[in-house]
């Protein structure tokens, strides 16, 4: 395997300029109306996109091992609420379906 | 001010706990590329971006040169800068040199917790809760690369779940309360399935694509309602 450091120096270069350019553009600035609107939407759409469709083919032996996974975060998270516990247990209903189907 | 710091490592948990095990999962496939554990760290401690750093290592494996991995990394990335851009209208006036370390710690999940924060966002908050972000993606690394070699393939698979699971649990209170966000949330998926069926953007772009269309079109579509919880 070839020297890695300049790939790693590069790829943190441009991972880090998308995240700092628009705090250096937007600080201390008046944002119309229609755009503040616009960026308050971004979060939503953004969560949506990160988890449809990926969490499809996070197992990829078994995505219905991911999906009842993701069913029980939506269950408790809408029932009880928190952050913790739908994920840890995202994580152990996940792995149970792929136990007992393996 | 003490107040500030227990929310802030209350919110600060769940991520790290979403993180470690995401981590673990970077830290095991990267030993199998056959990559030192000094590089390994360090994509984590100086790229600190999730989803590229694995697709990293698959163009990695499949030859691309440093060039093509870079370029691939900044479309992947690019998301951030939308990111960036809503989180800026929600940190107040704060010093310069703050804002080159806020800015280093834009994460997905990072954004989405501080996103539905409700409040203007206070440096103490940020710092807590990306330093946990970042101690558990950079340890779960470390840890992922040297026991990776004893974790049953099953479990580190499962573990992958737990990154959506985080997403969805951040987003959940905000649907179960709005319906503007269920919607937004649904058709952002939705278009993003449709694209990347379709397989015309390359790899990275159909997210920002998404984020763009849909806070768009939210923002035309329900502008009034945005605006009414705005006076509030």
């Amino acid at each position: 395997m070839n020297d890695l450091i300049p790939l790693i120096l590069g790829m943190a270069a441009v991972t880090y300029g998308p995240r700092l350019i628009p705090f250096l553009l937007m600080s201390n600035r008046e944002i119309p109306k229609r755009v503040d609107v616009f960026l308050k939407c971004i979060p939503a759409a953004a969560i949506g996109a990160l988890i449809i469709p990926g969490v499809f083919s996070a197992t990829p032996d078994m995505p219905m091992a991911a999906i009842t996974g993701m069913a029980f975060t939506i269950i408790f998270g809408l029932w009880k609420g928190g952050i913790i516990i739908p994920v840890l247990g995202s994580v152990a209903v996940t792995y149970l379906v792929l136990l007992s189907a393996a | 001010m003490t107040r500030q710091v227990q929310d802030a490592f209350k919110a600060g948990i769940p991520i790290f706990i979403g993180y470690v095990p995401a981590a673990i999962a970077f830290g095991i496939l990267s030993k199998g590329c056959g990559i030192s554990l000094l590089e390994c760290f360090l994509f984590s401690a100086v790229v600190f971006a999730g989803a590229s750093q694995f697709i990293a290592l698959n163009l990695l494996m499949t030859g691309m040169g440093p060039g093509g991995i870079i370029l691939t990394t900044l479309l992947v990335n690019f998301r951030h800068f939308l990111m960036s851009a809503y989180l800026s209208t929600r940190i107040g006036k704060i010093a310069k040199r703050y804002i080159f370390m806020i800015a280093f710690g834009v994460t997905d999940e990072v954004f989405s917790v501080l996103s539905f924060k409700k409040g203007q966002l206070s440096k103490t908050f940020v710092f807590i809760l990306q330093l946990s972000a970042y101690s558990a993606w950079v340890s779960g690394t470390v840890t992922g690369y040297i026991l990776g070699g004893f974790l049953p393939e099953i479990l580190s698979q499962s573990m992958g779940v737990a990154l959506y699971a985080l997403l969805l649990a951040i987003v959940l209170p905000e649907i179960k309360t709005s319906i503007k966000a269920l919607v937004l949330t649904i058709s952002s998926g939705l278009l993003n399935t449709i694209l990347i069926k379709f397989d015309i953007l390359p790899n990275g772009w159909t997210i920002i694509v998404c984020i763009l269309i849909i806070a768009l079109a939210g923002s035309f579509f329900i502008a009034t309602e945005v605006q009414e919880e705005n006076c509030e």
